[in-house]
């Protein structure tokens, strides 16, 4: 059974100028061990569609999804007292800007032992022992003292630790890591992405990670969904993505990489911008900055087309029966 | 933090002189003959005019003049009023209860209300709530408090007898004073029915001294809960399955009262100014009205007095508003050494 | 058909069109907010009824009448028929609320220009030269600052005598602070930018970086902190005029009325009432069209 289950996610929000869609018709399936990462640029709604399960979004954005269920339970009837028995606990969620997510006015102790308190009634020496233990399994050095430190006494890389923390406090079910080392120094970025992935090995938890690094997916994930202005358009296990991408997207993203490009002069690129509020195409949302684009591709919206290896949203899918 | 607490002293020393400097230079600028207007004496002959001259100091050189008064004021010398020759720092005391009472309850009012109705607007940002609220608080921003306040006697007194007309008590009950503050005193001499008294002449000033700072408090709330709403910890407090009680009263207000604070500290000049009309009205015993009746019977010496001790008493305010900014903002209280 | 309306403006006037169009944007953001407009319609309706005041009034402001003293509002009764009474001394009160608005916006009006005019040019200078000028000036404006307005108002009207022009000149003195201020941080906020070192490098001098290049890119924090300085310029006016230091009687000024009609207030309430609400109006309305034009030329506020 899987642990998270959802189908037909859409998040609409309305603005002045009407109603803009930035989640539209998202299947994922997530089961208890899974690492799946999410990649996508900036607005593709990959972001969104986890605050979306969360419940997290502002009240512009209108939800809706065919199922939502998580661990038995339907997200989309929940009340909200009832999600907030699950969010924190079960599934918990760390994001792109350590620095801004910390509450600058209180200490790292309180923050973390606010988590233990609420969702696990821990008294206040338990707490203390608890913080600890969480400091020192993320790796922060003389955690004890670190306890009684403000946010602002943290570096970017200290305080995305304090965060993870924060997040495993109750031992989730699912941890959703929203690009979690984008701001950060490119050492540290690195350190970062082995700590989560060390972590989900050893609590046998579910890990999201969402992100806009191929490198990052590369060396984590097992599954990936590739997003591109809110739609799925891609989903495969990472050794067949790398090496045999279906939609054009993926494929455009991945030669993209400077490390598959070493032959050539020129590092490709996409031209064009991901299709905004006002100038979605009629048909494929991709047709307008695709090379393999064909006539009947601006035409009809292209479905999720499901394979032995995954799925992927195309007409005209890049083929490799000819290359054996 | 005590670095910072230093750094704020410093800067109140140069307008300490440019406030001692105004009101020394209040009394030169004065139109007329300096030493009449400050004698209050009239058809002096050209003898006493001489010795009056002499005794005021007015014929030594301006900046020894200057120098005496601020040697004067540093030794609590506020100089002495023409019309009843008492000291007028003794005046000062005397009356400045009655002001800090109608202040302080004043500035109650308007922080126990404009506070949670500023949060209140903020997370109903866009509702009716918000805007009812906005727009209160502006006709509240708007209102010319003198005529606010003849217009809750004419109500409350006049049509309703609900409340009284003027003054801080009954003149029916004679309480010895203690401390200066008639709700404490009333208290104290377990006269009966005096602390109810004291406290139905306070309703009226109350509000009309508190409606200004009220309206500028919500308004300021507001906006500083909404710019706090949009940070990245307040989701972060929301995403840890917080209630919402806890993420807008503790993770968002505790950074929102960081602005909130200096918001109302900077009240206290309103205040001031609010009180000068609003005790005139309800003829109030306090500094406000003491200062109108000396502008009125020319007592120079105790609007000059008056006008130091009151900028005293706000940079003080001041000072204390900033030391307490840098207790609760952490940054400033916990430097990295 | 309107859509030529834009193509027919001569190549000439293309400097002028492109105000225009900035305008037209500005009208844009600003109409959004309904209140704003509100603000500004009413703001028109007095500016109007203060300039036709000869015409609108039914009675003259100064006239008494004798068989009509307190008389409550009446509308239409055939002796003694004043819509809003009149007062002790048998004066309409419409009559004088109606040419008091030509005090209370003149007062207003003149506040700020004094404001604007020597505001700009201290702020300007303590930007420009910095250094100890700079320090001078701003001390200068911070004493003004620490001591209450209404109180420096008051004390600077017993210096210069009461009256409502000493009370124009001591309301701009207490609010001058701001004006600086505003002027001398977004002059220094600008004056780093890049366009400000191309005109230097152009050879411009002095006064034309000071006031041709640098001055007209401050003026939207300005125009706002202008707009709301002539409301509390107008209700400080009336306080003043309530004390007895600021326009005297028989001057129909809106304090001043209320003033003089004070001890009526139990007997004859509404010659207390309508002065009042006629600067609570006033006020009110330029509050509105403040907020409103903050939110329009404010491009940090906007997204709020």
């Amino acid at each position: 059974m899987s642990l998270l289950e959802i189908r037909n996610l859409s998040v609409e929000f309305q603005t002045v100028s009407g109603s803009f869609r930035a989640v539209d018709g998202v299947d994922l399936d997530i089961k208890e061990t899974d690492l799946l990462s999410i990649v996508g640029e900036s607005g593709s709604g990959k972001s969104v569609s986890m605050l979306a399960l969360m419940g997290l979004l502002p009240w512009t954005a209108n939800v809706t999804a065919d199922k939502m269920e998580f661990a038995g339970l339907d997200l989309r009837t929940i009340s909200n007292r009832a999600r907030r028995k699950i969010i924190g606990k079960d599934i918990s969620m760390i994001f792109q800007e350590p620095m801004s997510s910390l509450n600058p006015c209180f200490t790292v102790g309180f923050q973390i032992g606010e988590s233990l308190k609420q969702h696990l009634g821990l008294g206040g020496a338990a707490r203390k022992k608890r913080s600890i233990e969480l400091l020192d399994l993320v790796g922060i050095p003389a955690p004890a003292e670190r306890l009684k430190a403000f946010p602002h006494q943290l570096s970017g890389g200290m305080s995305q630790r304090v965060m993870i923390a924060m997040a495993i406090a109750c031992n989730p079910k699912l941890l959703i890591a929203d690009e979690p080392s984008t701001a950060l120094d490119v050492t540290i970025q690195a350190q970062i992405i082995d700590l989560l992935v060390d972590l989900q090995n050893e609590k046998g938890m579910a890990l999201v990670l969402i992100t806009h690094d191929m490198g990052v997916v590369a060396e984590t994930a097992k599954q990936v969904i590739v997003m591109y202005a809110g739609q799925q358009v891609e989903q495969q296990e990472v050794d067949s993505l790398f090496a045999k991408p279906r939609h054009p997207y993926t494929h455009a993203l991945l030669n993209a990489l400077p490390e598959r490009s070493l032959h050539l002069d020129r590092l490709p690129t996409i031209e064009g911008v991901v299709p905004g509020a006002g100038d979605r195409p009629p048909g494929c949302l991709f047709a307008p900055r695709c090379e393999f684009v064909q006539d009947d591709c601006s035409q009809n919206i292209p479905g999720l087309q499901a394979t032995e290896l995954g799925a992927f949203r195309c007409f005209h899918p890049i083929d490799y029966t000819g290359q054996g | 933090m005590f670095a910072f607490i230093l750094n704020r002293i410093a800067l109140l020393v140069p307008i300490f002189f440019g406030v001692t400097l105004v009101s020394f230079g209040f009394i030169r600028m004065l139109p007329g003959d300096p030493v009449v207007a400050l004698a209050g004496e009239r058809d002096m002959t050209p003898e006493r005019h001489a010795e009056m001259m002499a005794k005021l100091g007015l014929d030594k050189p301006a900046w020894q003049q200057y120098l005496d008064y601020v040697w004067n004021l540093l030794h609590g010398d506020f100089g002495t009023s023409v019309l009843t020759n008492r000291p007028i720092l003794d005046e000062f005391m005397e009356l400045f209860p009655a002001t800090i009472e109608l202040g302080v309850t004043a500035m109650m009012l308007a922080v126990v209300i404009g506070v949670p109705i500023g949060i209140f607007a903020a997370v109903k940002r866009g509702t009716f709530y918000d805007q009812g609220i906005m727009g209160l608080s502006l006709v509240g921003y708007s209102m010319p408090i003198f005529w606010w306040g003849l217009l809750l006697i004419i109500l409350f007194s006049g049509i309703w007898g609900l409340t009284p007309i003027s003054g801080r008590i009954s003149f029916l009950y004679d309480v010895p004073t203690v401390t200066g503050f008639l709700l404490i005193d009333t208290l104290l001499s377990g006269e009966e029915g005096a602390f109810a008294s004291a406290m139905h002449h306070m309703i009226l000033p109350t509000i009309v001294l508190g409606t200004i700072p009220l309206a500028i408090i919500a308004r300021q709330t507001r906006s500083a809960m909404l710019e706090v709403l949009s940070e990245d910890y307040v989701r972060t407090a929301r995403a840890k399955g917080l209630s919402p009680l806890r993420v807008y009263g503790l993770h968002a207000l505790r950074n929102a009262m960081i602005t909130v604070i200096t918001v109302i500290g900077l009240q206290v000049g309103t205040l001031m100014a609010g009180a000068i009309l609003t005790e005139t009205i309800f003829s109030w015993p306090g500094i406000g009205k003491w200062i109108i009746f000396s502008v009125f019977s020319r007592d120079y010496y105790a609007v000059q007095g008056g006008l130091v001790l009151i900028a005293m008493i706000i940079m003080a305010v001041n000072l204390i508003v900033d030391v307490l900014y840098g207790l609760i903002n952490p940054r400033i209280l916990h430097t990295s050494s | 058909m309107s859509n030529n309306a834009v193509d027919s403006i001569p190549a000439g006037n293309r400097r002028t069109s492109a105000l225009r169009q900035s305008l037209i944007e500005f009208w844009y953001y600003f109409s959004e907010s309904k209140t704003a407009v509100i603000g500004l319609a009413f703001l028109v309706g007095i500016i109007l009824m203060a300039l036709t005041a000869d015409v609108i009034a039914p009675h003259d402001p100064a006239v008494q009448y004798r068989e009509c003293l307190e008389q409550p509002p009446t509308w239409g009764a055939e002796k003694c028929n004043f819509a809003f009474g009149t007062d002790y001394a048998g004066r309409d009160m419409l009559s004088r609320i109606i040419y008091g608005t030509r005090l209370s916006l003149v007062a207003g009006g003149m506040v700020v220009i004094l404001c604007l005019s020597i505001g700009i040019v201290f702020g300007v200078v303590a930007g420009y030269f910095r250094g100890w000028v700079d320090i001078a000036i701003m001390r200068i404006m911070d004493t003004i600052l620490s001591v209450p307005g209404l109180l420096m108002a008051l004390v600077l009207v017993a210096i210069l005598g009461p009256g409502l022009l000493n009370a124009m000149i001591a309301i701009s003195i207490t609010y001058l602070p701001h004006f600086v201020r505003l002027t001398r941080s977004s002059y220094i906020t600008e004056s780093t930018k890049e366009y400000v070192i191309a005109s230097k490098v152009a050879g411009a001098g002095k006064f034309r970086i000071m006031f041709i290049t640098i001055l007209p890119n401050c003026m939207a924090p300005l125009i706002v902190q202008a707009t709301l300085s002539f409301s509390t310029a107008i209700l400080d006016t009336a306080a003043l005029g309530f004390l007895g230091m600021g326009a005297q009687p028989p001057a129909p000024e809106w304090g001043t009325l209320i003033a003089e009609n004070r001890d009526l207030m139990l007997s004859a309430p509404w010659t207390v009432t309508f002065p009042g609400l006629a600067i609570l109006l006033a006020v009110l309305a330029i509050n509105l069209m403040g907020d409103g034009l903050r939110d329009a030329l404010d491009p940090k506020m906007k997204r709020s």
